[in-house]
């Protein structure tokens, strides 16, 4: 039988993974964005999970709220990368420092 | 004119013509100014004189008109305070403005600042009168203040001379060392009697003369410092030394302003408002001794500096500072009266050897040095005689008006038993020759003798576009100017005569200024002599033929006639043996290079201190650029922190939420 530890397992692992993709990746900033978007996703299992498990409905609409703004993030990142690539030619993570103090 | 109004409009119709002309300037013409204010003055000058006869009449008036101000207990107000000795201000004041307006048409014609002229001079008028006719403390200190600002914007009239304008400023940095100690005893009198209205002051006159308070450690009384701190206020507008520094200075300005502020008005302000704190002057024998002592050195030594002088004024400017020094060696006597006679006398002949000055000043294109005049009887004639009266009423020939009061004031000196009075006595004894000496000399050099202007070299003309060349002729002045000079000859002549009884032993002063008789019998001894011994005023000018002031004097005249008519190498002489005492006068005993060096130079230092550790090194070093400074080091230290490398931020991030995590769950 598949219990809530399960799912909460699968979200911690699901975010572990995105934590170490933003560390370890330095060549792509479009994986970094990736990395964000499971992030979120590791979020709403977790979400979603509780919500079944106490009956409690507010959980899921909270899930909606979040792939919502989720998807209109990515929008704007995806944009910025856009104009990055334009200006510098590169999405290299480490070539991308200019605003370093 | 029973009426305040009537009272009111003394002061404010000056006022109001001084706004007038002030503010419509240019638009105005230039009749129109002048006569506008001359005939303001002039109905101040009848109002005055309907209040001088009321008065006369018995009639004394201390009303409120406006409450200006109430802070706790205190009240400010305005009012006025009518009594003999304010109608007898109010007369001398208009009455030489009136003359000095007049003369103005003549003498500032052609100037371009003549409108602002009439608007400072009809100013000056309401500040005076303000101060005359106030009956508190805080009306007088505004009337103080506003004839002081008068002052220096009438000194500085040709602002485009660099002498004109550091002349006002010392006058007005002299006056503010007076004012200074002026305000401090207003401030006493209003924390001790909790009111600034003459009449309650001088009723609980008895709550200050109980009292001693703590000055350095040492007890004092209270009534003294009060008045020695009033009497500072004095010193500076009355010019007595060591404040006299800024009246020869003040010659700087236009000569009707010498003639009505800076010798028959202003500088009386302080005699004024000593005699109408007699009742606090009287407590107290300490301020009245430092009183006499301060006239006593002023009456003789600034008398002395007139002897070396060669600018026509200046001669005038240091007879004026000594004449001040005898009034105030008559107040230091409790002689308030004779010092307010000796001031009306004065103001009638001092102005008009002022504006006999500024007459010869016109006749010889505006070449001030006596050294270049000479024989401008022939010329001049109205002037000359006019001149004359003024310098025998000076000296105090017997019969004129200066006789009356100097000699009644050189008597008060002598039956004054306060300390200090033999000195006093000495000095305006010997004060009597040098300004018999003086006053002659000048006379003798402008006057008579060889017409100089005709022996100087053309050249030294070129240079300075004034004076007049060799070939030139003075011409007498116009009617504008001989016509202020022939009616204050007139007073000049015979003022003393008339008013010596009523005004020093009659009762004309009885309400306004105290005496503690017990204590100061100099006004009742003196009024003795009068009746007892001198049977009025004609035998008091028979007797005094035979008194010192008298040999005095006419010694002073011989001598001065000797060394410049008769013997003119003598002056040379004396000059070549006496280099010393002369480079001592010629530095005028020093007081100048010991402001400069000390308090100019002193407080230049310490500015210069303050600025360079204070301001450079404390304020800005420290406190405004050290901040931005440490801001800054602190922020190259920790910009490091800055990588731009978005996993270091992300990295941060996780550590924060992961350390919050820590400390705020607890399970």
């Amino acid at each position: 039988m598949i219990g809530l530890s399960h799912y909460l397992i699968l979200g911690a692992i699901l975010f572990t993974i995105s934590v170490v993709g933003i560390f370890l990746n330095r060549k792509n900033i479009i994986i970094l964005l990736m990395s964000i978007e499971l992030m979120l996703l590791a979020v709403n299992i977790n979400f979603i999970a509780f919500s079944h498990y106490l009956n409690d409905i507010a959980g899921q609409i909270f899930v909606f709220f979040i792939l919502t703004v989720a998807a209109a993030e990515s929008a704007i990142g995806l944009a910025i990368i856009v104009l990055i690539f334009r200006n510098t030619r590169s999405i290299n993570v480490d070539d991308l420092n200019r605003l370093n103090g | 004119m029973n009426s305040i109004y009537s009272y009111l409009a003394v002061p404010l119709l000056p006022l109001i013509a001084s706004f007038c002309v002030g503010i419509l300037g240019r638009k105005l013409p230039e009749f129109f100014a002048s006569s506008m204010t001359i005939l303001s003055v002039f109905i101040a000058f009848l109002l005055s004189c309907m209040t001088l006869n009321e008065t006369l009449n018995g009639l004394v008036l201390n009303q409120t008109i406006y409450k200006w101000l109430l802070s706790g207990h205190y009240q400010f107000e305005v009012g006025f305070l009518i009594d003999n000795l304010t109608a007898m201000m109010m007369v001398v004041v208009t009455f030489v403005s009136l003359m000095v307006h007049i003369y103005t048409m003549g003498y500032m014609k052609g100037d371009p600042g003549y409108r602002r002229f009439f608007s400072y001079i009809s100013l000056f008028t309401f500040s005076m009168l303000m101060l005359v006719m106030s009956n508190n403390f805080m009306q007088l200190f505004f009337g103080w203040e506003a004839v002081g600002l008068v002052s220096y914007l009438l000194i500085g009239f040709w602002f485009e001379r660099s002498t004109a304008i550091y002349a006002n400023l010392k006058a007005f940095l002299v006056n503010r060392v007076g004012d200074f100690g002026f305000i401090l005893g207003i401030a006493l009198i209003l924390y001790w009697t909790g009111s600034l209205d003459y009449a309650t002051v001088f009723k609980s006159t008895g709550i200050i003369a109980a009292h001693t308070m703590q000055l350095f450690g040492q007890p004092v009384a209270v009534v003294t410092v009060i008045c020695i701190l009033l009497f500072i206020g004095a010193m500076g507008k009355s010019a007595q030394v060591p404040l006299h520094v800024w009246l020869p200075d003040s010659m700087e300005g236009p000569t009707p302003i010498s003639a009505l502020i800076h010798a028959a008005t202003m500088v009386t302000a302080g005699i004024f408002m000593v005699s109408r704190t007699s009742p606090l002057f009287e407590l107290s024998d300490t301020a009245l001794s430092f009183v006499m002592i301060i006239g006593a050195i002023t009456a003789l030594f600034m008398g002395l500096l007139g002897i070396i002088q060669n600018d026509i004024k200046r001669v005038i400017a240091y007879s004026t500072l000594s004449q001040l020094g005898y009034m105030t060696v008559a107040l230091g006597a409790s002689a308030y009266s004779v010092a307010m006679f000796h001031l009306m006398t004065h103001a009638f002949f001092k102005a008009l050897l002022f504006l006999g000055a500024g007459s010869v000043i016109i006749g010889m294109h505006h070449d001030q040095d006596i050294q270049h005049m000479g024989n401008l009887k022939k010329y001049m004639p109205i002037t000359w005689i006019t001149f004359l009266i003024g310098s025998l009423a000076l000296i105090g020939t017997p019969l004129f008006s200066g006789f009356y009061s100097k000699d009644s004031l050189i008597e008060a000196v002598k039956l004054s038993h306060i300390a200090g009075s033999h000195f006093a006595y000495f000095s305006v004894l010997v004060g009597v020759f040098v300004t018999a000496f003086y006053s002659f000399r000048l006379y003798f050099l402008v006057f008579h003798g060889k017409e100089k202007w005709r022996l100087q070299k053309l050249a030294h003309h070129e240079d300075h576009h004034h004076g007049l060349s060799p070939k030139d002729n003075p011409h007498e002045s116009p009617l504008s100017v001989t016509i202020p000079l022939a009616l204050l000859a007139i007073p000049s002549l015979i003022i003393g005569y008339l008013t010596i009884e009523p005004i020093l032993f009659g009762s004309f002063f009885s309400k306004s200024i105290f005496l503690d008789i017990e204590a100061h019998p100099t006004m009742e001894h003196l009024s003795h002599h009068f009746h007892e011994i001198y049977h009025g005023p004609f035998g008091m000018a028979l007797h005094s033929i035979m008194s010192l002031p008298f040999l005095f004097a006419s010694s002073g005249v011989a001598l001065a006639y000797y060394c410049y008519q008769v013997n003119l190498n003598l002056p040379k002489a004396v000059f070549n043996r006496t280099q010393m005492i002369y480079r001592i006068l010629e530095n005028k005993y020093g007081f100048d290079t010991f402001n400069e060096k000390f308090f100019a130079f002193g407080s230049r230092f310490l500015g210069e201190k303050f600025w360079q550790i204070g301001d450079i090194k404390i304020i800005d070093g420290w406190l405004v650029n050290g901040t931005a400074k440490s801001i800054g080091k602190l922020a190259e230290k920790i910009r490091v922190i800055q990588s731009g490398y978005i996993y270091h931020y992300a990295f941060a991030m996780v550590i924060g939420v992961f350390l919050f995590l820590t400390f705020f769950i607890k399970i």
